[in-house]
C-alpha cells in the first residue's frame, strides 16, 4: 500500500530524474516548483467546472429532477459548454461604471482563491509549499476577498450591486472573527501554524473533531466558511430573486466566470482546510492518504450542497445576530475550554470541558431565543357583541 | 552568485520599485476610490518585503490587520462621505510645489547620510518563529500588551460613541 | 541573497517623505488617514529591517504594537470624519473652518 499512497511524490521524482538527464543542474529546482504550480494550476480551474456540475446535480437530486444530463453522458461535458458559453459572451461594462474598479475586481478576486491551495497538504509529503505560517495565510487571503467585493459593487454604479455590495463586507467581517477565534484551539493543541504539522498532530484516529472543544470548533469553523464563501443560507449577497445578483449583477462573460470560479474554488479550499484543521487531513487508517483527504473534503462539500438545496435564506438581520450574539462568544468559550482540556491531562479534562461547553450553549441559547410576540387584542374589531 | 541569487535580488527590487510606485499614485490620483485601491496595493507590497525579510508572521498578520480589515474600513468611510458626481474638484491643495522642493531637499539630506554613514549591522536575516513571539509577548513586554489592549478598548468605546447618529 | 542595507534603508526613507508628502497635500481628510498609514508602514518596515539584523524579537513584537495602534487610529479618525461629515456635509480640509475667527 505504500507505493499507492505515494504515488503522485514518486510520479514527480520520475518526472524529475527522467528530466535532469537532459537539463543542467540549477533549472531542477525552477522544474520542481514549476511542477507543483503546473499541477495546482490544472487542478483548480478542473474541480471548480466539475464542482458546478456536482452542484447542479445534486441540487436538481434534492429538487426531485435531474441535473443538466444532456451535454455529454451523464452531462459530463457540461462544464466545457458552460466555460464555452462565458468565453464567447459580449463584455458589457455599464456607460457610467468606474472602469478600473470594475475591471480590477473580479481579477483580484481569483488570487487568494488560487494561491490557498498551496498550503493545502493533499497527502503525505503532498504540500506544494511547506510555510510556516500555512494557517495565518489562509486565514489572511480569506480576509483580503473582502475589499474586491466592495470594489466590484462600487465599481458597478448600480444601487442593486451597492446593496449586496454592502451586505456582503458586513457580512464577511462579521464572520471572520469567529472564524479566526475558533481556529486557535487547534493552534493550542498543535503548537504550529504549519498545516502538515497540524495534520502530524492527529495522528493515527485521534483527530481532533474526537474532543469537546473539537466539535465545537469544527462547527464554528464550517459555519463561518460557509458564510465567508457566501453560500447559502448565507448568500445574501448575491441571493437571486431578491436584489437582482447582488455584487456581480452588471458583470457578463469572462468577468462573471472569474467571480463564479472565485467561489467555487473558495469552496473547495474552505472545505479542504476544514478537513486539514480538524478532520484530520490525510490522516486514515488503510487506504492511501490522498483518497482520505479527497474522501473528507468531499463530504463536507456534499454537506455545503445539501444546505444550499435545502435551507431558505437568513435575514440580514437573523445573519448578524447569529455571528456576534452566538458564535462569538461559543468561540471565545471554546478557547477556554481548549486551554483546560490542555492543561488537566486526565481523563477528567474531557469531562469537565465538555460540562463547560454545554452550559455555555444552554446559557447562549436561552440568551438568543426567538421573541414571539404577544397576541394582540383589538378593541372595536370583534364582530360578536 | 549564481542564478537564483541574482533572480531573488532582481525580484526583491522590483518588489520595492512597485511599492514606491503604488505609493505615489496612492497619494497623487484624483479620485479617492482609486487612491484606496492603490493604497490596498501598497500594503499587499509591505507585506510582500516582509516575507522577503523572513517575518512571516509580521506578513501573514499584515495581511490579515491592514488588508482584511483597515482598508475595509476605509473604504467604508470613502463610500459614506463622498458625493457621487463630483470628479472636479481638485484633491490637493495650493500647496504642492513648496511641499515637492522641502522634501525633495529632506529627502536628498536624508540619503546622503545613509549613504555616508558606517552601517556595522550587517544584514544577515534570522528567522523568527510565531512561538518566540507569542512568548515574547507574554513574557518581556506584557506591559505594552495590557496597554495596548486597554487603548483598543478605549478607542472602540470612542469610535462607536463619536459616529454614533443622534437618536 | 544579500541586499545591502542601504538600498533597503532608502527604500523606507523614500516611502515615508511620499507619505509626508499625501499627508500635507491632500485637502480630504480620508486622503490625509491613507497617506498617515503609508508612513506607519515605512515605519515598520524600518524596524523589520533592524530586527532582521539586530534583534529578532524586540523589533517583531514592536511592529505588531504599531500595526495594532494604527488600527485603532485609523477607526477613530473615520469615526471623527463620519461625525465631521455629518455635521458639516462636507470632508474637505479648507471648507471646516468654524473655529475661525
Amino acid at each position: 500500500m505504500e507505493n499507492a499512497d505515494q504515488i503522485f511524490v514518486i510520479l514527480k521524482r520520475s518526472l524529475m530524474t527522467w528530466a535532469g538527464v537532459f537539463l543542467p543542474d540549477w533549472s531542477l529546482v525552477f522544474l520542481s516548483i514549476l511542477i507543483s504550480i503546473g499541477a495546482i494550476a490544472v487542478f483548480g480551474p478542473v474541480t471548480m467546472m466539475y464542482l458546478t456540475l456536482l452542484e447542479r446535480k445534486l441540487v436538481g437530486r434534492i429538487q426531485n429532477r435531474y441535473g443538466p444530463n444532456r451535454v455529454g453522458f451523464w452531462g459530463l461535458l457540461q462544464p466545457i459548454a458552460d466555460g464555452i458559453k462565458m468565453l464567447t459572451k459580449e463584455d458589457i461594462i455599464p456607460e457610467k461604471a468606474d472602469r478600473f474598479a470594475h475591471f480590477l475586481a473580479p481579477v483580484v478576486i481569483v488570487i487568494p482563491a488560487l494561491l490557498i491551495f498551496s498550503v493545502i497538504p493533499f497527502g503525505r509529503g503532498m504540500v506544494a509549499v511547506d510555510l510556516s505560517i500555512g494557517l495565518l495565510f489562509f486565514l489572511a487571503l480569506s480576509s483580503t476577498t473582502t475589499i474586491w467585493i466592495f470594489v466590484a459593487a462600487w465599481g458597478s454604479r448600480n444601487k442593486f450591486s451597492l446593496l449586496g455590495g454592502m451586505r456582503a463586507v458586513a457580512q464577511m467581517i462579521s464572520y471572520e472573527i469567529p472564524m479566526v477565534l475558533s481556529v486557535v484551539p487547534v493552534l493550542i493543541v498543535a503548537g504550529s501554524f504549519s498545516t502538515v504539522a497540524i495534520v502530524e498532530a492527529q495522528s493515527g484516529l485521534n483527530w481532533f473533531v474526537f474532543t469537546p472543544w473539537g466539535i465545537a470548533g469544527f462547527l464554528i469553523f464550517f459555519l463561518t466558511g460557509v458564510a465567508e464563501v457566501n453560500r447559502t443560507p448565507f448568500d445574501l449577497p448575491e441571493g437571486e430573486s431578491e436584489i437582482v445578483a447582488g455584487f456581480h449583477t452588471e458583470y457578463s462573460g469572462m468577468k462573471f466566470a472569474l467571480f463564479y470560479m472565485a467561489e467555487f474554488m473558495n469552496t473547495f479550499s474552505i472545505s479542504a482546510i476544514v478537513a486539514t484543521v480538524y478532520l484530520g487531513g490525510w490522516q486514515g487508517p488503510w487506504l492511501p492518504s490522498w483518497v482520505w483527504f479527497f474522501a473528507k473534503t468531499y463530504a463536507l462539500i456534499f454537506v455545503m450542497m445539501w444546505f444550499r438545496g435545502t435551507l431558505p435564506r437568513l435575514r440580514v438581520d437573523q445573519l448578524m445576530g447569529f455571528a456576534w450574539k452566538f458564535l462569538l462568544p461559543l468561540a471565545l468559550v471554546n478557547l477556554l475550554i481548549a486551554g483546560i482540556w490542555t492543561e488537566f491531562k486526565t481523563p477528567a479534562n474531557n469531562i469537565v470541558s465538555s460540562l463547560i461547553l454545554f452550559a455555555a450553549l444552554v446559557i447562549l441559547y436561552w440568551a438568543n431565543r426567538p421573541e414571539i410576540p404577544k397576541k394582540r387584542v383589538y378593541r372595536y374589531a370583534y364582530a360578536d357583541e | 552568485m549564481n542564478l537564483f541569487d541574482s533572480l531573488a535580488s532582481a525580484s526583491f527590487y522590483a518588489v520595492l520599485v512597485g511599492v514606491l510606485a503604488t505609493a505615489t499614485l496612492t497619494v497623487m490620483v484624483r479620485n479617492l476610490f482609486h487612491a484606496a485601491i492603490f493604497l490596498a496595493f501598497t500594503l499587499i507590497g509591505v507585506a510582500i518585503v516582509y516575507l522577503f525579510l523572513r517575518a512571516e508572521f509580521l506578513a501573514g498578520i499584515q495581511i490579515l490587520l491592514y488588508v482584511g480589515a483597515i482598508m475595509t474600513l476605509v473604504i467604508f468611510a470613502i463610500m459614506l462621505t463622498s458625493k457621487i458626481g463630483d470628479p472636479q474638484m481638485p484633491q490637493s491643495n495650493r500647496q504642492g510645489i513648496p511641499v515637492l522642493m522641502a522634501l525633495a531637499a529632506a529627502g536628498v539630506f536624508l540619503v546622503s547620510m545613509i549613504l555616508k554613514m558606517p552601517w556595522n549591522a550587517a544584514l544577515v536575516i534570522q528567522k523568527t518563529d510565531a512561538v518566540e513571539l507569542g512568548k515574547a509577548l507574554m513574557g518581556e513586554f506584557v506591559l505594552p500588551f495590557e496597554i495596548v489592549s486597554l487603548v483598543l478598548l478605549a478607542a472602540m468605546i470612542g469610535a462607536i460613541v463619536i459616529a454614533r447618529s443622534d437618536q | 541573497m544579500t541586499i545591502p542595507l542601504n538600498h533597503l534603508l532608502i527604500f523606507t526613507s523614500l516611502l515615508f517623505l511620499i507619505g509626508l508628502y499625501g499627508a500635507l497635500t491632500r485637502r480630504n481628510l480620508v486622503g490625509i488617514l491613507m497617506s498617515i498609514e503609508i508612513m506607519l508602514n515605512a515605519v515598520n518596515v524600518n524596524f523589520v529591517l533592524f530586527a532582521a539584523s539586530l534583534s529578532p524579537k524586540a523589533g517583531q513584537v514592536f511592529v505588531l504594537f504599531i500595526i495594532v495602534m494604527a488600527a485603532a487610529t485609523a477607526s477613530v479618525g473615520l469615526a471623527i470624519v463620519l461625525a465631521i461629515y455629518r455635521n458639516q456635509k462636507t470632508i474637505y480640509t479648507d471648507q471646516i473652518n468654524l473655529l475661525k475667527w
